[in-house]
């Protein structure tokens, strides 16, 4: 059975192409007496004739991958006895799961003979479909490889074709990571259309209450539903600034500690393991903010006679930032490293101290930098999830006092995603809408933050 | 070919067959030390250096090297790439503190007192002993600010007015004034190459330092900027003592009255600059100054 081997063939048949395109372009080359008086290298003709047949081959193969149970289920149902014919979408579909099970050995279900004879039939198309295909991908491969093995002469220029080429597949790569991020702001912007149709953008942006749990089947009993977003905003905007108070302090003085004052053998030892810090999974500190943190809190409040909410925006605001920490040092670490030694060599031959040297010159120079990284930082915060969802309440209290319980963004979006739902409901629709603003939101940080990096940069060249 | 102190030197030990693991390979004439050529001790000393090693951990750069810096003179110290001029500048001001395995033994000495000492802080020192680099390092700050970085960490001035006298009269004296007055809060990264080197050059001279070190200062100039350094550099003789490592021979023999060769790390000759250069004594200045090498 061809199609099979039809992947590993087509490899083959490609490395088959190499060696033709080499040997016959050293063999051109030999009739007019050496190697440079061709005009590209014989691997490059090598290359060329194997990329001639492999491209469009892999391109069809992909093709047909991709579509192959699309076309052969539509055959299959549109020449389906009358015994069998049925009306809805949904029962088609059981009704093709349970001719695909047949066909793959696991049997139907009733051992409907006519569920039988039916599969037989899939098996048959879906076999010939493969053959048909096999036959194309070969025969245009062997009619590629020929076209451009008969094309190689002393004068063809096969070095730029193939630079040509892997050039477009470097661009065609570059262009799924965009494309990919393309498609899922769009998928986010259309399902916020459709949630901002139902609730008025104004009142999910202004609106001061949030209570999305709201009746999706007419019989339920539920709340109306309130989709004022701006309690969690708040709340979110509390924890990130909770986690900066005690990130930037601790992850840029570090940064200053280790880059400039600590010895060799103290920074091999520190910075990695500050760096383990960035390496634990996020549901670790979720876990050790809930089970950890918010406990101790709560108690230290109580031992001073304050009332501390079991889940509150301080504990999961400390613990974020102790996660943040690690991303603020580094940062800021490459960036005082980036600061050229004769600015430091200026400041020591004029008399001045480390840390007048560090606070005067090495600070001001790396500022713009440290800035950057702190506002990468908060964009990191503020889309932070686990720990929030661990540690952070679900009730969206508007208040300012960080002893409470608040909400975030991420943690409504997941509370709003997770069981069951429906998606024309706008209670599920309204985390598509969370998700817009705070992919808004970080993405300007983001372009804030590389602006500012990129503008100051030059500035001590 | 050479016959020369330190070709004898090396023989005997060869020949002794002594510590021969710490010896490379081939004839390596010149790495042991070397009775210096020409005298140099002055009358009016500023800085005394005596018997001055220098390691960088197992690597001897310096060796034995003795001179004088007097008194409103510039002192030049020429020599092939790798000779250890910068190396023995930098110790003039302690800049070498900065490298963990730099090691200075030796006596070293300013206006009497041993820069060495334990009990010697280097904060002082350092603006008794300016330093002006090869690539001119103003700081990302303003012009005005890079002039007053010094006398405010060194605590020289009681209020704004005290201030801009300072970095006004070091200003003019670098030369810079007509220049930059009107923008003094502009970046001194904006000036071009040879501004911003007499700024830095006016940065060390606003701390009123006694003896100004100068490591290639005009290295990365045009020969238009490289002229208005020289200029100035015999213009602060007057008041400074200048030490300036060079590598361009017609710059020491225009600014400097005394040029001290320097080879692998040896002090090989020192003398009063018109006589280094129409008549050298050892064959290895010779060699240097005649282009031969270097």
């Amino acid at each position: 059975m061809i199609y099979s081997f039809l992947f590993p063939l087509i490899l083959l048949l490609a490395a088959a192409a190499f060696w033709l395109g080499y040997s016959r372009s050293l063999k051109i080359a030999d009739n007019l007496g050496g190697i440079k008086n061709l005009h590209s290298l014989p691997r490059h003709y090598g290359m060329m004739t194997a990329l001639a047949g492999l491209l469009p081959a892999l391109l069809i193969y992909l093709i047909w991958v991709s579509v192959q149970t699309g076309v052969v289920d539509a055959r299959i149902i549109s020449e389906l006895p009358e015994s069998l014919k049925v009306e809805t979408k949904g029962q088609n579909a059981l009704l093709l799961n349970d001719i695909k099970n047949t066909v793959a050995g696991r049997g139907s279900i009733g051992h409907d003979p006519a569920i039988d004879e039916v599969a037989q039939r899939y098996k048959q198309i879906r076999d010939n479909y493969r053959m048909v295909v096999s036959a194309v991908i070969l025969l245009l491969m062997a009619g590629l490889t020929t076209y451009s093995y008969r094309a190689i002469s002393n004068t063809l220029r096969a070095r730029n074709i193939v630079e040509g080429i892997i050039k477009t597949v470097l661009m065609l790569c570059s262009a799924v990571a965009i494309l990919t991020t393309l498609g899922i702001v769009l998928s986010v912007l259309f399902e916020s259309i459709r949630f901002f149709r139902i609730i008025p953008i104004r009142d999910f942006l202004f609106g001061l209450s949030w209570s999305p749990q709201m009746a999706i089947r007419a019989d339920q009993v539920g709340s109306s539903g309130a989709f004022g977003a701006i309690p969690i905003f708040a709340g979110t905007f509390m924890i990130a600034s909770i986690a900066m108070m005690v990130a930037i302090p601790v992850g840029l003085l570090s940064a200053i500690y280790l880059s400039e004052f600590a010895n060799k053998k103290f920074r091999t030892v520190a910075k990695p393991l500050l760096e383990i810090l960035a390496g634990i999974p996020t549901v670790v500190y979720g876990f050790f903010a809930a089970l950890t943190v918010a406990p101790l809190i709560r108690d230290a409040g109580g031992f001073i006679g304050l009332s501390v909410a079991s889940e509150s925006a301080l504990a999961a605001g400390l613990v974020m930032g102790i996660m943040i920490i690690p991303f603020v040092s580094s940062l800021s670490d490459d960036v005082i490293h980036a600061v050229p030694q004769a600015l430091r060599d200026g400041s020591y031959g004029l008399g001045a101290t480390k840390f007048e040297t560090v606070r005067y010159v090495i600070f001001p120079a790396a500022l713009p930098g440290i800035v950057g990284g702190i506002l990468l930082a908060v964009s990191r915060a503020v889309g932070e999830t686990m720990i929030v969802v661990m540690a952070a309440g679900l009730a969206a209290n508007l208040t300012a006092n960080p002893l409470e319980a608040v909400t975030t963004v991420t943690v409504q979006i997941v509370t709003l995603l997770v069981g069951d739902q429906e998606f024309d409901s706008p209670k599920t629709l309204a985390a598509f809408a969370l998700g817009l603003i705070l992919f808004i939101f970080t993405l300007c940080l983001n372009a804030i933050a590389l602006y500012v990096v990129r503008k100051y940069r030059e500035q001590y060249e | 070919m050479k016959p020369t102190a330190g070709a004898d030197q090396d023989n005997n030990t060869e020949d002794t067959g002594t510590e021969p693991a710490r010896r490379k390979a081939g004839p390596d004439l010149y790495t042991e030390f070397q009775q210096i050529v020409g005298n140099p001790y002055v009358d009016n000393p500023r800085m005394v250096c005596r018997d001055v090693y220098v390691y960088y951990g197992e690597t001897c750069a310096i060796k034995k090297v003795s001179i004088d810096v007097a008194c409103n003179e510039v002192l030049a110290m020429i020599g092939p790439s790798g000779c250890g001029k910068s190396t023995f500048l930098r110790c003039l001001n302690r800049m070498n503190d900065t490298v963990s395995i730099c090691r200075v033994e030796g006596e070293i000495r300013l206006d009497g007192m041993d820069i060495y000492d334990p009990s010697v802080d280097v904060v002082p020192l350092r603006a008794k002993v300016g330093m002006v680099f090869q690539k001119p390092n103003p700081f990302p700050k303003s012009i005005y600010e890079n002039i007053s970085y010094g006398p405010k960490i060194h605590g020289l001035t009681k209020d704004k007015h005290e201030m801009d006298e300072i970095v006004e009269t070091s200003l003019i004296r670098a030369g810079l004034w007509e220049e930059v007055k009107d923008r003094l809060n502009e970046p001194g990264t904006g000036l071009s190459g040879g501004q911003q080197q007499r700024l830095c050059i006016a940065r060390a001279i606003a701390v009123s330092p006694e003896v100004i070190l100068m490591d290639e200062p005009c290295s990365a100039l045009d020969p238009i900027a490289t002229s208005k350094i020289e200029d100035l550099i015999a213009e602060l003789r007057t008041q400074y003592s200048i030490v300036i490592v060079t590598h361009a021979m017609q710059q020491a023999a225009r600014v400097s009255q005394r040029t001290a060769y320097f080879h692998l790390g040896n002090l090989v000759e020192v003398g009063d600059t018109d006589q280094i250069f129409t008549n050298p004594k050892h064959q290895l200045t010779e060699d240097y100054i005649t282009g031969r090498f270097g």
